[in-house]
């Protein structure tokens, strides 16, 4: 294998693990309004990724930084190309990082103390319904391509990126972390608001089987391959399997299975992109390939030792917090009268 | 198509624009970045204080001094991850020119530093119950151990762009190539600048405990918890300053020979000196333009010394080095803004000696413990906390601006570098975009801390049950 091989595989795990983690963290943040129903509802939801939102987010910035080293063509194109995406996206995620730090703390100034949470709320709800919406958008016209111009420079505008497959990768992307965040729920908290967690889980993924079963599907008729079928099919059937567990109160398998189907989803995106990486639509020839966009071998080969060094050191640190902070959060966890 | 959009928006510049929005962006971002690399580690020097002597006092000042090391640390990532993006964003050709070399100790950043300080960080807040004390504490050590690699890597990162080394350039693909990863690591210019950037944090951190402490001494409220901070927040910023002092005077020297140009910005010496001639002005009345001899105070030697550790060096002169390049890399202005250099260079170590001042001054008339002091005494040490932060900010627009024309120097221009795809309306929709953002969240930001300051020391709650406590928020 060679090393850009490797690192195509690198990036995508990287942006795979970003999904699996801040999906869910999105999730809860969308369920807000739906399940909280006063603030210690919604403090008992933000609790449960409290201690992990922010290192599930790191993911990104992990995955931007090694697209910019291992394939800097690749990350110059596409982050000037989606410049007003992008845009919002890092709007979005600065509101929901300072909302979940700042909300409990009115009191300390003197604010208006149902005023300001349900601003706060408001802006972690929207900090999380867009990132989740516009990764999809962004990756579904990564697969199916964009105006790219001989010099590997986007051509389009933002209306370009709102076509029906991006708008539909968009909705899926929408809706599985939405189901992804609310099975979270029921996996980390306890009594009434796990039952509406569980009922509500349902109903969105069904709405999710749909939307993605047709997006899975239009994305392997253009772009068939065995390994995209194998992953889609893979990803169908375990989605149907995660409702399936939820709905009989399998929390624990119901979440397994869901992480299952973002990772071969997702994994299938990969599988249709491959070898290209950012295919231009005005002209296959103009296209980014692993080749083309990737750095030299000196450079693959330093950052291959990093990663391969790194990652299952990460992995072993994030799975040992994950691990300490176990325990499901309740209303009867929340302190009355604190803030 | 174009009739919809006012002639004057089309005329907008993505450059100029991108120029601002980088220098908004990265000046803000570096408002919080100092205090979280210094406050890290005094926070975990007064848990281990506590873990140590069991003495509550230490407790309640790791807890006070922590929260407000949280409250802007959320602020630090969240306004980092801008930074991530936007090289890819604004600066598009410069990505791809430098990618190969440059991506690499950003992807290290993020692979070494960010996971493990985003880690660390969650175990630190919610640990506290969670956690044996001994675990806990190392969780806060861990952190910063994180925050210091990440300033490492994203320095060695900027010391490319001042100094370029371990690459080469691949004619056919047009860009820089890393050749040698030691090299780039061991950039003399990051081996200085990071430790001049790291004491001049602990000035700024340890000025920050300084006027907490005065702000309640003055009220003479949790007095003997609060001397403790404030001797502490004292003996940082004199150690931070004298840090400051020593490692900026290696970085000077490491500038000198890599970047003489910004040198003889630094000082507005248009014309190479030596000995007694390489005088290094205090002040200047109007601006040093070198059209005409102003009123200055000056010392000679003293640039000499500075650049070169001799009585009698030479140092290069601004019309010397313009020709010298213009010789090398065609015609062109190949001097950064001068009245900027000139004023930066001397605001950023009068700001720092005036910070070390107010130190030494606090240190001798709280001794022996003393805190039975007037007022004013107080009020200087609360007032004087912005001085290492406007001398941190100050300092970067000179090592940035002072680089200029160059975004990476000899390599590549500023104005070659930002994306050719972005227009002048984009960029503009950007800056408004975070300048609301980053303006409301300033407002908010100071506001929550400064009540966390003000607040002070928190009686502990003794929780009914410790599983309450994991909940921070």
């Amino acid at each position: 294998m060679q090393l850009n091989e490797i690192w195509f595989l690198i990036v995508g795990f990287l942006f795979i693990g970003y999904f699996v983690l801040d999906g869910f963290d999105f999730g809860v943040g969308m369920a807000l309004p739906f399940l909280g129903k006063d603030d210690t509802d919604r403090r008992v939801l933000i609790n449960s990724i409290g201690p992990v939102w922010d290192l599930n987010e790191t993911w990104v910035i992990v995955a931007g930084a090694s697209l910019f080293a291992a394939f800097p063509e690749w990350y110059a194109s596409l982050f000037s190309g989606f410049y007003l995406p992008l845009l919002i996206i890092l709007a979005a995620l600065i509101m929901r990082g300072v909302a979940f730090e700042y909300r409990g703390k009115g009191h300390t100034i003197g604010a208006d103390e149902r005023k300001w949470k349900s601003r706060f709320d408001w802006m972690i709800v929207i900090g999380s319904a867009l990132p989740a919406l516009l990764w999809g958008v962004a990756f579904a016209n990564i697969v199916q391509g964009v105006p790219l111009n001989k010099d590997h420079i986007y051509t389009g505008t933002l209306f370009t990126l709102l076509n029906p497959y991006g708008l539909l990768g968009g909705l899926v992307t929408l809706t599985l972390f939405f189901t992804h965040g609310l099975v979270f729920i029921t996996l980390k908290t306890d009594g009434d608001i796990k039952d509406r967690a569980r009922a509500l889980a349902t109903k969105v993924g069904v709405v999710t089987t749909i939307l993605a079963a047709s997006f899975l599907v239009w994305t392997l008729v253009a772009h068939f391959s065995v390994l995209g079928f194998i992953l889609t099919a893979l990803a169908a059937l375990s989605l149907i399997a995660a409702l399936f567990a939820n709905h009989v109160k399998r929390e624990g398998v119901s979440f397994t299975l869901l992480v299952f189907t973002i990772i071969t989803a997702v994994g299938s995106l990969f599988a249709a992109l491959f070898p290209d990486v950012f295919p231009s639509s005005t002209d296959p020839a103009f296209s980014l390939t692993i080749e083309n966009a990737s750095s030299s071998e000196y450079t693959l080969t330093v950052m291959t030792w990093v990663a391969v060094i790194m990652i299952p050191l990460v992995l072993v640190y994030q799975g040992w917090t994950y691990w300490v902070f176990r325990k499901r959060v309740s209303r009867k966890s929340i302190p009355a009268g604190s803030h | 198509m174009h009739t919809a959009i006012p002639a004057v928006l089309t005329e907008l510049s993505a450059l100029d624009l991108s120029r601002w929005q980088f220098g908004l962006t990265t000046v803000y971002h570096f408002l919080f970045v100092p205090l979280t690399i210094g406050m890290v580690v005094l926070v975990a020097i007064l848990q281990t204080a506590w873990v140590r002597t069991n003495d509550e006092k230490y407790l309640k000042l790791t807890k006070l001094f922590g929260k407000i090391f949280l409250i802007n640390f959320a602020m630090g990532v969240v306004t980092g991850i801008v930074q991530e993006f936007q090289f890819g964003m604004n600066w598009s050709d410069y990505s791809r020119f430098v990618g190969d070399v440059f991506g690499a100790p950003l992807a290290m950043e993020g692979l070494l530093a960010f996971f493990f300080e985003a880690t660390f960080i969650g175990l630190w807040i919610f640990g506290w119950d969670r956690l044996p004390k001994k675990v806990h504490l190392a969780t806060i050590w861990m952190t910063a151990l994180g925050v210091w690699l990440s300033a490492y890597f994203i320095l060695a990162a900027n010391a490319f762009m001042q100094n370029p080394v371990g690459y080469e350039i691949n004619e056919a693909k047009n860009r820089a190539e890393l050749v040698d990863i030691g090299a780039v690591l061991t950039n003399i210019v990051a081996i200085n600048q990071f430790p001049h950037t790291i004491t001049a944090s602990f000035m700024f951190a340890g000025a920050v405990i300084v006027a907490v402490g005065a702000y309640h001494l003055k009220r003479k409220q949790f007095v003997e918890p609060m001397r403790t901070a404030t001797r502490f927040g004292l003996w940082t910023v004199l150690l931070g300053g004298l840090g400051t002092l020593i490692t900026g005077d290696g970085l000077g020297l490491a500038m000198v020979q890599t970047q003489p140009m910004k040198m003889a910005a630094a000082e507005a010496l248009y014309d190479t000196a030596s000995g007694a001639d390489a005088s290094f002005s205090i002040f200047t009345i109007g601006t040093p333009d070198g059209v005409s001899e102003l009123f200055s105070v000056r010392i000679p030697y003293l640039l000499s010394f500075l650049s070169t550790h001799t009585m009698d060096g030479t140092v290069e002169g601004l019309n010397n080095l313009q020709a010298q390049y213009v010789e090398l890399y065609g015609p062109g202005n190949y001097m950064p803004v001068i009245w900027i250099t000139y004023w930066a260079f001397r605001w950023m170590i009068g700001l720092g000696l005036l910070s070390t001042l107010v130190a030494v001054t606090g240190l001798v008339l709280t001794r022996k413990w003393k805190y039975n002091l007037p007022n004013w005494v107080w009020n200087t040490a609360i007032w004087a906390v912005p001085l290492p932060l406007l001398g941190i900010s100050i300092g970067w627009m000179f090592t940035e601006m002072g680089r200029q024309p160059w975004i990476v120097f000899k390599l590549m221009k500023t104005a070659d570098a930002v994306s050719p795809g972005i227009n002048g309306v984009d960029v503009l929709i950007s800056l408004v975009v975070f300048t609301l953002i980053y303006g409301v969240l300033a407002v908010v930001e100071f506001k929550l801390l400064l009540a966390a300051a003000q607040k002070g020391i928190e009686e502990q709650k003794a929780p009914e049950d410790a599983d309450k406590m994991a909940v921070a928020y």
